[in-house]
Order: structure tokens, then C-alpha cells, then sequence
């Protein structure tokens, strides 16, 4: 490139400039390749939040629903059940949720935001079966001293009615408690965490 | 007695001028074959370059001939791999070509990668040979893990979906990103789609360039050789280097000889051992993708297992993924983590000989114990290999300027 007579700092004010110019160009140039990549419009509405209305769940019920390919589970318990949990917490290999996956508000001993309800994604830590809900409590063939809970029958792995796991079966960790929040007293929404969506 | 030139020869050597006056092919074969003198040394290590060359086409050719019959969505893609081993004339043959071929590029760039480490190739003036080379290694590592999601079974499936959570271990942006990645909430149709794309043309184009400025790096200073002197100080009056011989016919021979050794060997595995008992193609992948049934023991393709050891060493998932990194970034800095004076192990004295040996020990065992179950005793031998792995770097950084070499020979030795 010949420099004779030639005004250097325009010269370098404009190749900077140039530059500077592309370079944002190119990184506008860039969004819609990138953002292509994000969940499209279909998996959006089919990962959607899921509301659920709990009038006429009884104590002691259990009622399903599908949430991003996950069966989830809605339990309503007694004031009794709930006062029954700190019982198992010896049989247990990780009463407290230190090592499972649950979201903040449910890292408690009923791992729920309201004691009543137990939302729980209803797959096995394990394998991924979905275990039953099995809430009488006294003898069962599985186990001659059950407090009530949830009983595998894939590889007989135990979860109690917090669906914590006990020792000395195959899953490894509590079963994990997808984000809910409540929009009023009897509506419940799947997918969206009490300080927003996920 | 020189004959004379046929009609035919001389019309041949016509056509030729009339090509190099628009096409500089003669001068680029003998600026890069008949006229590029190497060191006249090399060994048996040698051949993996080559090797990798080899396996590179290979994988380019069975790959066409695989897209051609495969189908990258979630319900048809295990089928269509099963179509392609059972329906397709002569399918079984390209599809074990392609996944044992992955197999063996990483045998031969593991082994091509060691020959470095023996004979100091990286060293000043080839740091460049040896970046663009690890470059390529990454983008290896990326184009077999996502080949390995397409047949979308259990093991295509479940490994996508530990790895990619990898990248969930990441604050604040950790989770979004592995939603980009996955371009759903779960690994789905999407993710197949994209990993598909990928792998076909992005990746290999990407290896393809990579190679390219790997081979353009090392021409500009020709070969290291297993004494690790520079041939090119050498010269005689006509500018030849005395320990050289010319690139073509000596070494094109010679790797002919390797290459067909090499396929040979190759052609074994792919008839009687395509499966490796499960090393190359995973029994779990033999079952199609479920998402909501987790196999019992979910472990990466035997080349990865170091790293996944080492990742399985740390207890906790962040630290983990960083020391992972880590143990392939570090590889980056070889050229200038080793400041010994000689760059050949046959100069480098004992203190080299060991701390190689371990590192090597080391990188096997974390392969081994990254496959295994993982018990806690297995868990703390990967601590100590662990360690182990990222001493050798540590201890050559500051052993190598002061230790004691053997002097070095005027001329190569073979």
C-alpha cells in the first residue's frame, strides 16, 4: 500500500471505522442464525406451563398430568400425613434434599411449597418407571412396616409420601420436584416458578 | 542411453506445459513432494499422519453413502440405521466402516499425538503445527459425539443428554444454554436435526480447513524426526539438506507400505470385531432412544473416557466440567510448557523418560476407570491419576529448563 502524501490518521481513522461498522453488521447478521437454534414456536406451546385446578382433589388423592414429556403427580395429603414425614427420616438416604433436584421453595421436609400439596415428577430416579402411590400405612408385601408412600415396581426402589427415597434400594436421589406455583387457593401451575417462568 | 521420446510422451509433456502455464501443478508437486526433502530417519510413528489423512477419506466416503439412506428425525432414525445394516446392499459394510473408522482416528491421532510427546514435533518452529493439530482434535472430539446421537439409541440419547447438561453446570447462563443447544426442553427431534447438520457439513468442513493449515504450518518447516534436530542447518553446496531425502518416491513408499498394513488391520475389525465387545458401538445403543427410561450405566465411547474420569473425579459438577476443560485446554500450551534444550526423549535424559511414562499410565487408566462403575475405590485411583495427569504437565514446566541432557549428535542417527 503506498504511503507517500498520504494523510495517515484519516487513512486509519477510516479503516477503524470500516471495521467497527462490519464487525456490527456482521454481529446483527448473526442474531437470526443464533436465535434459530432457540425451542421453535411448536416445542414452546407443547413445553408450555400446564394449569392444574385442584377442586375436588380429596386428601389422599393423586391426580396425573403430562408437563414437557414428564408425567406429573399431584398429591393431596392430610394435616396426618404430613406430620407422619419426620418420622421416616432415619430410613432415609437423603431426608433433608441435600442431593436431589428440586427448586428452592420445595428443599424442605414435606418438599412442597404448601405442606397440602406434593407436586413431584413421578419418574424413578432410577430407571424412569413411574412408581405407584401407595398411602396405607402397615403392612404391605413389599415391606412389612410401611408408613405409606410410593412403591416402584420396576426395581422396588421406596419413596415416602414426599417422595424422598429410602435407603437401600436402586434410585440414587429423591424424586424431583418440577417448578410450580400456586395462581390462586385451588389452581396450580406446572412450569412456572413462584418468582416467574423458567 | 537416454531413449528417444515417443510422439506420445512428447504430446503428454505438451498438455503438461500448456496445464502449468494456467495451473502451477508441477511446481507445487515438487515444491511439496519430489523436491521436499525429510528427515531420513522416521519410524515407525511416523506413519499416523498419514494414517489420519487416510481415515479422514474414508470418513468423508462412507459418510456420503450413509446420508444417502439415513433419515435425521427422532422416529425414523434408529430404524433407518437398522435399514441401512439389514436392507441396503452392502449397507452393514459402509455404516461399520463409518463407526469403526471413529475408532480408529482417534487410535491413530492418539498415537500420532504421542510421537509429539516423544520427539518434542511441537517445539519452536512447529508451535503452530501442533495448535492447529489440537484444533483439530477438538472438532474430532465434537464430530464424534454428535455421529454417535444419530443412530438414536439408548446410548445416543442418554450420553447427548449428559453431556449437553455439561454445559448446565455453568452459572446463571448455563441453563439457557443448554436449552439452545438442545432447541427444546428435552433432547428431542430438534436436537437430532441441528446435531445432524453439524455433522454432515459444518464440522467436517471446519476438520477439512483445519488439516489444510496443519499441512501448509508443517511444510513451511518441514518434519521434526526422533532425534529432534533441524535438518535444514545441514546443507550441502547445492542447498540439499545432507539428512534429507526427497518427501517422493522415499516416503510416499514407505507409507503405501503403512497404509495397506494399516487396512488390513482395519478391514480384521471391521469383519469379525466390528462392535469391539461393545467398545466401538455400545450394546445400550443397540436399543432405540427412550426418554423416559434411564440405561443403568450410562458412559461415553472409549476415547472420551479419560476426560469423563476426570470429570467423575471431582465431586462437584462445576468444578468438575472446569478441571475437564482443563485437562484438554492444557494441551494446548505443550510447546511452550516444555523448555528443555533438546527436544527429542533420546536426548532428554531419565527424569523425561518416567514422567512420560506416567502420564501415559495415567491417560490409560482414567480411560479405563472412566468406562467402570464407579466404586469408591475406583473414584479415589481416578483422584490419584487425576493428579497424576496434571503433574506431568506441572513437573515438565519446571523440570525441563534445568535437567541434564545427553549431548546431541552432529548428524541424524538411524
Amino acid at each position: 500500500m503506498p504511503t507517500d502524501g498520504v494523510n495517515k490518521r484519516r487513512r486509519r481513522f477510516l479503516v477503524a471505522t470500516t471495521s467497527v461498522v462490519g464487525a456490527v453488521g456482521a454481529g446483527f447478521a448473526a442474531v437470526p442464525f443464533i436465535k434459530s437454534w432457540k425451542p421453535s414456536a411448536k416445542a414452546r406451546a407443547v413445553g408450555a406451563p400446564v394449569q392444574v385446578v385442584l377442586d375436588g382433589l380429596e386428601p389422599g388423592q393423586l391426580l396425573k398430568v403430562q408437563w414437557r414429556g414428564q408425567t406429573i403427580g399431584v398429591l393431596r395429603r392430610s394435616q396426618e400425613t404430613v406430620g407422619l414425614l419426620p418420622e421416616v427420616d432415619q430410613y432415609l438416604r437423603d431426608p433433608q434434599s441435600q442431593e436431589s433436584d428440586q427448586p428452592k421453595f420445595a428443599q424442605n421436609e414435606a418438599r412442597a411449597l404448601r405442606e397440602e400439596f406434593l407436586v413431584v415428577n413421578m419418574h424413578c430416579t432410577h430407571l424412569g418407571c413411574v412408581p405407584q402411590l401407595i398411602p396405607q400405612v402397615g403392612q404391605q408385601p413389599f415391606d412389612d412396616n410401611w408408613n405409606g408412600g410410593f412403591f416402584c415396581p420396576c426395581h422396588k426402589s421406596k419413596f415416602d409420601m414426599a417422595g424422598r427415597v429410602y435407603k437401600g434400594v436402586p434410585a440414587p436421589t429423591n424424586l424431583r420436584i418440577p417448578p410450580y406455583s400456586f395462581i390462586d387457593d385451588s389452581t396450580l401451575v406446572i412450569g412456572v416458578n413462584p418468582e416467574g417462568a423458567v | 542411453m537416454a531413449k528417444p521420446a515417443s510422439s506420445l510422451t512428447k504430446r503428454a509433456d505438451s498438455l503438461m506445459n500448456w496445464v502449468d502455464a494456467r495451473l502451477p501443478v508441477s511446481a507445487f508437486w515438487k515444491a511439496t513432494m519430489t523436491g521436499y526433502y525429510a528427515p531420513k530417519n522416521f519410524n515407525f510413528w511416523y506413519y499416523m499422519g498419514v494414517l489420519s489423512l487416510v481415515v479422514l477419506a474414508m470418513q468423508i466416503l462412507s459418510g456420503i453413502f450413509l446420508t444417502m439412506h439415513y433419515k435425521p428425525s427422532a422416529d425414523e432414525a434408529f430404524a433407518s440405521v437398522e435399514y441401512i445394516m439389514r436392507d441396503v446392499e452392502w449397507g452393514w459394510l459402509i455404516r461399520y466402516m463409518h463407526s469403526t473408522g471413529a475408532s480408529f482416528f482417534f487410535v491413530v491421532v492418539y498415537l500420532h499425538m504421542f510421537r509429539s510427546l516423544l520427539y518434542g514435533s511441537h517445539r519452536a518452529p512447529r508451535e503452530l503445527v501442533w495448535v492447529f493439530g489440537m484444533l483439530i482434535y477438538l472438532a474430532l472430539m465434537a464430530e464424534a459425539f454428535m455421529g454417535y446421537v444419530l443412530p438414536w439409541g439408548q446410548m445416543s440419547y442418554w450420553g447427548a443428554q449428559v453431556i449437553i447438561n455439561l454445559f448446565g453446570a455453568i452459572p446463571t447462563i448455563g441453563e439457557p444454554l443448554t436449552e439452545w443447544i438442545r432447541g427444546d426442553y428435552f433432547i428431542s427431534d430438534a436436537t437430532l436435526n441441528r446435531f445432524f447438520a453439524l455433522h454432515v457439513i459444518a464440522l467436517p468442513l471446519a476438520i477439512f480447513g483445519l488439516v489444510l493449515l496443519h499441512l501448509v504450518a508443517l511444510r513451511e518447516n518441514g518434519s521434526n524426526n526422533p532425534d529432534g534436530l533441524e535438518i535444514k542447518a545441514n546443507k550441502d553446496e547445492s542447498g540439499v539438506p545432507v539428512d534429507g531425502i526427497p518427501f517422493h518416491p522415499y516416503y510416499t513408499i514407505k507409507d503405501l507400505f503403512g497404509i495397506s498394513m494399516f487396512l488390513l488391520i482395519f478391514a480384521f475389525v471391521i469383519f469379525f470385531w466390528p462392535e469391539a465387545g461393545g467398545l466401538f458401538l455400545e450394546h445400550d445403543n443397540f436399543v432405540p432412544a427412550n426418554p423416559l427410561v434411564t440405561p443403568e450405566h450410562i458412559k461415553p465411547v472409549w476415547y472420551f473416557t479419560p476426560y469423563y474420569a476426570i470429570l467423575k473425579a471431582v465431586p462437584d459438577k462445576l468444578m468438575g466440567v472446569i478441571l475437564m476443560g482443563l485437562s484438554v485446554a492444557v494441551l494446548f500450551f505443550m510447546p511452550w510448557l516444555d523448555r528443555s534444550p533438546v527436544k527429542s526423549i533420546r536426548y532428554k535424559g531419565m527424569w523425561y523418560k518416567i514422567l512420560l511414562g506416567l502420564f501415559v499410565i495415567a491417560f490409560i487408566r482414567l480411560g479405563m476407570l472412566g468406562m467402570a462403575e464407579g466404586t469408591p475405590a475406583q473414584t479415589i485411583e481416578m483422584r490419584v491419576w487425576t493428579f497424576v495427569y496434571f503433574a506431568f504437565f506441572v513437573l515438565l514446566f519446571f523440570l525441563s529448563p534445568g535437567a541434564k541432557t545427553k549431548p546431541l549428535p552432529e548428524r541424524l542417527t538411524h
